[in-house]
């Protein structure tokens, strides 16, 4: 990127847009799966735990792409993790004084950020190799990326599964009256991975060049 | 004795790391396209969980826990609580010891150190493990040797999960899928419907 590039030219717009879709991060680049769809039985803990990541990325997209020429190669999956884990400490500290109940449900999962192939993944493939700008844009995007999808898994599942959204009632009573019945499946945690399994499915019929043979 | 047996069961069956929590999916999807590299993997993070998760739980009981330094310091360390530094202790130490057995496995067992290959080095950075750590500081178990089990059962569960995957997935390349599930798509309502009959586990007690 040269100094005289504008902060929002296309080629950083496409950073920042390309990981919602053609090249999001959960279904084309297949990470950070692991700490993400235990969280998804509801909206809100899934937003949560979206912006949370969103934030560690960005910033450790940005930390260590600052710190890019001075870490030895040797060396840098230890400073990786200390920064990534430093980062999420704050995150942690946060969501305890600010939301102690979401803070509650997440459990783990706050703690797992850490390993989340995401964080690892972007820091390793872009932050290392780029400029602190684009390096945060980089991070923006594949957080949003990833928490699209959490919010269009969870959309689904407490829709479904409990008729609620952010825990209103979405599904009038008049229904259950007609024998409409909340589908208890959806609460439990393998309806999330064919949740998701069918996302890549209706991604990839739209995309037909992200087709495996 | 009963104790643990239940502890070992419920880790593998119940609460297995990927169907009821997800954790390691990512080398669970990555690897998981053959029966004897998949195998392999197991074995790895069998063994790093279980050197890991009682290491994790000295260090919790015995420096991070609320008043847990008493032992070094007198009663005035009641007041020192530790824990916010439990996320970057349990990850130096899983890197740590998965650079150690890298080194221990190199050494001593070269033809396993061929087999594994890549493999080792990635543990650090696979949930499973992370998270089994965090569940332990969660649940508050009595003594290390619980601990040291659910380590063990949660390695052996996650083992079981990525070698039936891969034997499924062996057989799936004869199947006549839909183009744009094929792949990751179908390994995703796999491992889903895998997960839906490990439910029936739900409720052993022993």
């Amino acid at each position: 990127m040269s100094e005289k590039e504008s902060l929002f030219s296309a080629k950083n717009r496409q950073l920042l847009l390309g990981p919602l879709s053609k090249d999001n991060p959960v279904l084309v680049q297949i990470l950070g799966i692991c700490s993400a769809l235990a969280v998804t039985a509801k909206l809100e803990p899934a937003i949560v735990m979206a912006l949370s990541v969103t934030a560690v990325t960005a910033f450790s997209n940005v930390i260590l792409s600052l710190l890019r020429n001075t870490i030895p190669t040797r060396i840098r999956i230890i400073v990786q993790l200390v920064v990534v884990a430093a980062l999420v400490i704050v995150v942690d500290q946060i969501l305890k004084a600010f939301s102690y109940e979401i803070s509650k449900q997440l459990s783990v999962f706050v703690g797992l950020i850490i390993t989340n192939c995401i964080i690892m993944g972007r820091i390793e493939a872009f932050a290392l190799a780029n400029k602190p700008w684009p390096s945060l844009l980089d991070g923006i995007g594949n957080g949003l990326g990833y928490g699209l999808i959490l919010v269009i898994v969870a959309f689904f599942r407490e829709l479904l599964g409990s008729g609620t959204l952010f825990g209103f009632q979405v599904i009038p009573q008049v229904l259950y009256d007609w024998g409409y019945q909340n589908n208890g499946l959806m609460i439990l945690p393998p309806m999330a991975l064919i949740l998701v399994g069918i996302i890549i499915w209706v991604h990839r019929a739209r995309n037909k060049d992200l087709i495996e043979k | 004795m009963e104790n643990l047996v239940n502890i070992f069961v419920r880790s593998i069956f119940i609460d297995n790391m990927i169907f009821a929590y997800f954790l390691g999916m990512c080398s669970y999807l990555a690897v998981s396209k053959t029966v004897k590299t998949s195998f392999g993997l197991g074995i790895a993070v069998v063994f790093v969980l279980l050197i890991t998760v009682p290491v994790n739980y000295l260090l919790d009981n015995w420096v991070l826990k609320p008043g847990a330094l008493r032992w070094l310091l007198g009663e005035e360390a009641a007041g020192i609580d530790l824990s916010f530094l439990s996320f970057i202790i349990f990850i130096a130490v899983i890197a740590a010891m998965v650079q150690l057995v890298e080194m221990v496995v190199e050494k001593f067992t070269p033809a396993l150190y061929n087999q594994l290959g890549i493999f080792l080095p990635l543990i650090a950075v696979n949930c499973a493990i992370m998270g089994a750590s965090l569940f332990m500081q969660e649940r508050n178990y009595a003594h290390v040797g619980e601990a040291t089990v659910f380590g063990l059962g949660s390695g052996i569960g996650w083992m079981l999960a990525i070698v039936g995957i891969a034997a499924i997935r062996e057989k799936l390349a004869y199947s006549d899928i839909p183009v744009p599930l094929r792949g990751i798509g179908i390994s995703f309502i796999i491992t889903g419907l895998m997960g839906i009959a490990f439910m029936s586990f739900l409720g052993i007690n022993i």
